[in-house]
């Protein structure tokens, strides 16, 4: 019984195709790596429910997951930017992982939450008094809290630095705990940072998992192209 | 979010529009056109070309000195031209009579050079009023046209040395090949449906609207075939003109700004003079009439009989009732439309194409076999001015709506968040500010009509509009005055506290 399992997906759209028909387990780090256009982010939009897929199915623990909306999928996503309202509080933002109305929250859970990602007293500020890497931070901190065993990351930290990019995955990493998490990135060095599998997506195709080193050791012909020369 | 609440929102809009037309369109079956219902389409047609041509043909030199010229109050004035838009017409018409009437201080002046005066009642005095009210409007949007001339182009034409005249030649003409069709049709199509400023200036088997002429069939010839075929003709012909209106749409927007980076050239010598006389006779042309109206109804206070302050508490309630149900509707239409359903945007303008006194004909046929119509003369006039006003509130809220959904309507549908949650903690706190603003907006509008309650109201359910309405038949102007002077406080009073909620709002 895997957990997340794409079944013969396919996603067409106008003049663009792509397939994926494979397994990852939880507790899984995944990179998803290619060339700009080729779906990454359509992939994960699709596990998301923001993508209705044309074909196949998509299983968490072996039950269809893929007619729910997304907000009652077994997973969190974070996207590469608006992950929070600007107008609520950064506890206001993270109370909306637990209940979406805001009525029963439990703000001490909240408090101790924005501690584990090093966030503690700035519940009551607006996301735009953060900086990029606390407002990170805190869209990390609602996932968390939200507790759902698959966390999708759609280069929620490409606008960072490279230290603090670091330091983010490294969070995630630690966070994550016994969730799978699959991680869009165009960075190689994100990949072999962070995934112990990666997903190439190419032409097409979005490849079964495959560990991150044996990959790009001896990368197959798409991946030395996306990746040239200089990428190593 | 809230793609069930428009599309139910639409029905009903769809048939409290579209159930009166059928109505009426059952009652007119069968009843060719007479003499006096064609005089009245053709006065309709022909003062609605001569009202659009006129304001617009004003607007054009007063647009193009407010763009080219820099002085002080400037901001004021443009500010002000957003203002007769919110103005009650009876409002203005009292003013127009004060200014341009027997007594008022152009037949004065014109008597004293001995000159032949001037009369505002019949055709010439109805596309006076329609100037007064939608020249405003029309320099607006010509203003908007001016000031989207990209930077560039003025940068490039002040670098080759393009005199007044080849400016004009070849960025202000294209310009206005491109936007005039549009105010044009725009003006058009409101004084089509114009009904107090006919029910006063014009009249009379010479100067009878459609609209008009549906309200004296109810009213005084109780002849309801003959008011449902009118109804019909008013819809063919608003229809009409709203279909040609979105051949050449582009929207008009409320908002313009008022400097760019690079201002448009400013020719000194005559035309310095030019645009300073024009600036000065479009601000006595609309500034006169209102203080005449203070003037007049400065004193008129003092003496305002006791059956004003019913109608004004009816206007206030008429306005707190419609102006929510206008902008809910208006809201949920909206935030359907961005979330792809496209039908919706056709729906929300399809008010635009009937008429206060179509729909009011319509639901009087509904009601007149089960109820007298007076008693309901509010609720109807609730029903209708929100109709009428939701269009305007839906153009205010779509593009609000549009961004929302846009930058945040993935990340609510992650979380979860929707129905009331989503109202409570995304849509009011973001929207806030167009929300008032439309609040305001629609509850002026409500407050200061005068339509389709003329139709239903006797001695009870009188607004404050018909009230002045009547007090002027009586010849009463001090007390109209005044009473109008009431009028004006409420409804903006009524636009001032929407768009201050919606400004207190705390942005991020």
């Amino acid at each position: 019984m895997a957990g997340l399992r794409l079944d013969h997906l396919a996603i067409v759209q106008d003049d663009f195709a792509l397939r994926a028909d494979w397994s990852a387990e939880p507790g899984g780090r995944v990179a998803v790596i290619g060339p700009s256009g080729a779906g990454k982010s359509t992939l994960l939009h699709t596990i998301a429910g923001f993508l209705p897929p044309s074909e196949g199915a998509v299983l968490w623990q072996g039950a269809r997951i893929d007619a729910l909306p997304p907000g009652q999928r077994p997973l969190s996503i974070l996207f590469q930017d608006q992950n929070l309202f600007p107008h609520l509080t950064i506890a206001q933002n993270l109370g909306l992982g637990l209940d979406p109305a805001l009525r029963r929250v439990d703000w001490r859970a909240v408090e101790a939450v924005l501690e584990r990602v090093g966030l503690s007293g700035l519940g009551a500020r607006r996301p735009a008094q953060l900086s990029g890497g606390q407002q990170s931070r805190a869209a990390l901190a609602r996932a968390l809290l939200r507790q759902r065993p698959l966390l999708l990351l759609d280069e929620p930290f490409a606008a960072l630095g490279p230290a603090l990019k670091a330091e983010m995955l490294d969070l995630v990493d630690a966070l994550a705990g016994d969730a799978l998490v699959l991680m869009v990135t165009h960075d190689p060095a994100d990949a072999r940072r962070f995934a112990r599998d990666t997903v190439l997506v190419a032409e097409g195709v979005a490849a079964p998992p495959v560990p991150t080193a044996a990959l790009f050791a001896d990368p197959p012909p798409a991946l030395a192209a996306y990746l040239g020369g200089a990428a190593f | 979010m809230a793609r069930r609440a428009g599309t139910l929102t639409a029905l009903a809009l769809a048939f409290v529009t579209l159930a009166p037309v059928a109505v009426v369109m059952v009652q007119a079956g069968g009843r060719g056109l007479t003499a006096p219902d064609w005089a009245a389409l053709r006065f309709t047609l022909l003062q609605a070309v001569l009202s659009a041509l006129a304001s617009v043909g004003c607007a054009v030199p007063l647009a193009r000195a407010l763009a080219r010229r820099r002085f002080a109050g400037r901001g004021a004035l443009i500010t002000a031209l957003g203002a007769p838009f919110l103005l009650p017409v009876i409002v203005a018409v009292l003013g127009l009579l004060a200014v341009f009437g027997r007594a008022g201080v152009v037949n004065a002046t014109l008597r004293g050079l001995g000159l032949p005066e001037v009369s505002i009642f019949g055709l010439g005095g109805v596309v006076l009023a329609h100037v007064f009210l939608n020249m405003p409007l029309a320099t607006r949007m010509l203003l908007q046209g001016w000031q989207a001339i990209p930077a560039e182009r003025l940068r490039l034409a002040e670098s080759l040395g393009f005199t007044p005249r080849e400016v004009w030649r070849h960025l202000e003409r294209p310009m206005l090949r491109a936007v005039l069709p549009g105010a044009l049709l725009a003006v058009f199509a409101i004084c089509l449906t114009s009904f107090a400023v006919v029910l006063i200036l014009g009249g009379g088997p010479a100067a009878t609207t459609v609209e008009l002429a549906i309200w004296q069939a109810i009213r005084f010839e109780f002849d309801l075939p003959r008011a449902a075929t009118l109804a019909v003709m008013q819809v063919l012909a608003c229809g009409g003109a709203v279909g040609l209106a979105g051949l050449v749409a582009r929207a008009p927007g409320f908002g313009a700004g008022l400097d760019r980076l690079h201002p448009l050239p400013a020719p000194p010598g005559w035309r310095r003079g030019l645009d300073a006389a024009v600036l000065a006779l479009a601000t006595l042309f609309l500034a006169a009439p209102l203080l005449a109206v203070l003037q007049r109804g400065l004193p008129g206070l003092l003496s305002l009989p006791a059956s004003i302050w019913p109608a004004a508490a009816a206007s206030a309630l008429v306005a707190c009732l419609a102006a929510p149900l206008a902008v809910g509707g208006a809201l949920a239409l909206a935030l359907g439309r961005a979330q792809g359903v496209r039908w919706l945007e056709p729906v929300a303008m399809l008010p635009m194409a009937g008429s206060q006194l179509v729909l009011g004909t319509g639901l009087f046929l509904i009601a007149f076999p089960f109820v007298t119509p007076a008693r309901l003369s509010l609720p109807v006039t609730v029903l209708v001015t929100a109709v009428m006003s939701l269009p305007f509130a839906y153009r205010i809220l779509a593009p609000a709506a549009q961004a929302l959904v846009a930058d945040y309507g993935r990340l609510a549908a992650a979380l979860d968040l929707r129905g009331g949650a989503a109202l409570r903690l995304l849509v009011l706190p973001r929207l806030r500010r167009p929300l008032g603003f439309a609040l305001g907006l629609c509850a002026a509008l409500a407050a200061g009509d005068l339509g389709v309650v003329a139709l239903f109201a006797t001695e009870t359910g009188v607004t404050l509009p018909l009230a002045i309405s009547r007090l002027m038949g009586a010849y009463r102007m001090d007390q109209a005055a005044g009473a109008a002077l009431v009028l004006v406080a409420l409804a903006f009073g009524l636009f001032w506290i929407g768009d201050r909620w919606g400004r207190g709002g705390t942005e991020a």
